[in-house]
């Protein structure tokens, strides 16, 4: 996710990458990470340091435009997918008017990555 | 040709949900205009969804079932044989420059195989969990992408790339997106996105990466291209 300060919203956290704050840490399906006291400020965001730190998030920079972008969680199974339950995904359609992959639940989907390229 | 399997099995309960890595919607927008399509059909311009299932090149498909856990991780997916593709197969290559025909002659190499995955995917809305296609969660998640710091690091420079391509800087992209490929170069999303800015056509070399598809086929061989689906 792109960063423009190296402090993260929790919710945009768990709508971009499953990972949920709680007190208990970062959770996510059964999975819960305890997150460092100095992980949370007072405001409520989390310093993007301690997600790289504890989840393994990488977090890359580009000094210019002073913006940043952390990577997925990589502390886990090693595998692109943590578990099995399917991330919750929120994308748009060409008029930009967003959908809601859980919307579907009660159907099997076939979800299909293509390109115009 | 999702349009066609989503019409035949949607009364079965399958529904197609088509996802375009196009960082530029407009490119999209004239292919999902001429599909007709009456199943969801998104836009995915940072390619999150690499991130989030592992898709690592195009077509690409994951299986959820009715609760929403995945019972097949990224692989390969073809509804059906794809004309374009289909006629480099039967054209004359003596009558094309020979650099096209070198290109044409390995893209030939490429294997898929349809109707195995069609047939996949017909016994699935019959069986649902039942189908011996259907993976148990374990499997799902060993046979997903690898992700360790690398490729990792990788999607997010294709996002700051991304980013910085959307904001119109187009020139500050391009060293995100050459390190994204140095670090996966098994993301052909990644690569092909970047490719395709600097020669559309073919995506041949340019003075502005080290790779292009072609030199990066020959590499693993066009037969690799589309690992094989294992059912």
């Amino acid at each position: 996710m792109i960063l423009t300060e190296l402090l993260v919203e929790p919710a945009e956290l768990e709508a971009r990458t499953g990972w949920a704050i709680k007190p208990l840490g970062a959770c996510l399906g059964d999975i819960c990470v305890p997150l460092p006291e100095r992980a949370r400020r007072d405001d409520g965001r989390i310093r993007a340091e301690a997600l790289t730190e504890r989840l393994g998030m990488p977090l890359v920079a580009d000094p210019d435009h002073k913006v940043w972008a952390l990577g997925p969680a990589t502390k886990g199974t090693g595998r692109a997918l943590t578990t099995a339950v399917a991330p919750d995904l929120v994308l748009p359609d060409a008029d930009g008017k967003p959908f809601d992959l859980s919307s579907l639940r009660g159907q099997k989907v076939v979800l299909v990555a293509w390109a115009s390229w | 040709m999702w349009q066609t399997l989503r019409e035949r099995l949607h009364s079965q309960g399958l529904e197609v949900v088509t996802v375009a890595l196009d960082v530029d919607v407009d490119a999209a927008r004239p292919f999902i205009d001429e599909a007709h399509p009456t199943h969801p059909s998104l836009i995915d311009q940072a390619h999150v969804s690499d991130e989030l299932f592992g898709f690592v090149n195009v077509p690409n498909a994951v299986w959820i079932d009715e609760s929403g856990t995945i019972v097949r991780p990224a692989e390969p997916a073809h509804p059906g044989l794809n004309a374009f593709t289909e006629s480099f197969r039967t054209i004359d290559l003596s009558s094309l420059p020979p650099d096209v025909a070198e290109v044409l002659r390995e893209a030939r190499k490429i294997k898929t195989d349809p109707d195995q995955y069609v047939e996949m995917i017909e016994d699935w809305a019959e069986h649902g969990a039942d189908s011996r296609y259907a993976l148990s969660p374990d499997e799902v998640i060993r046979r997903s992408a690898p992700r360790g710091d690398n490729e990792a690091r990788a999607a997010a420079e294709f996002e700051l790339g991304q980013w910085l391509h959307r904001r119109g800087d187009h020139a500050a992209a391009i060293p995100h997106w050459r390190n994204a490929h140095r670090l996966f170069p098994d993301n052909w999303t990644y690569k092909r996105q970047a490719w395709n800015f600097e020669d559309p056509v073919r995506q041949g070399h340019t003075d502005v990466y080290d790779s292009s598809w072609f030199e990066d086929v020959k590499k693993i061989g066009a037969e690799n291209y589309y690992p094989e689906v294992v059912p």
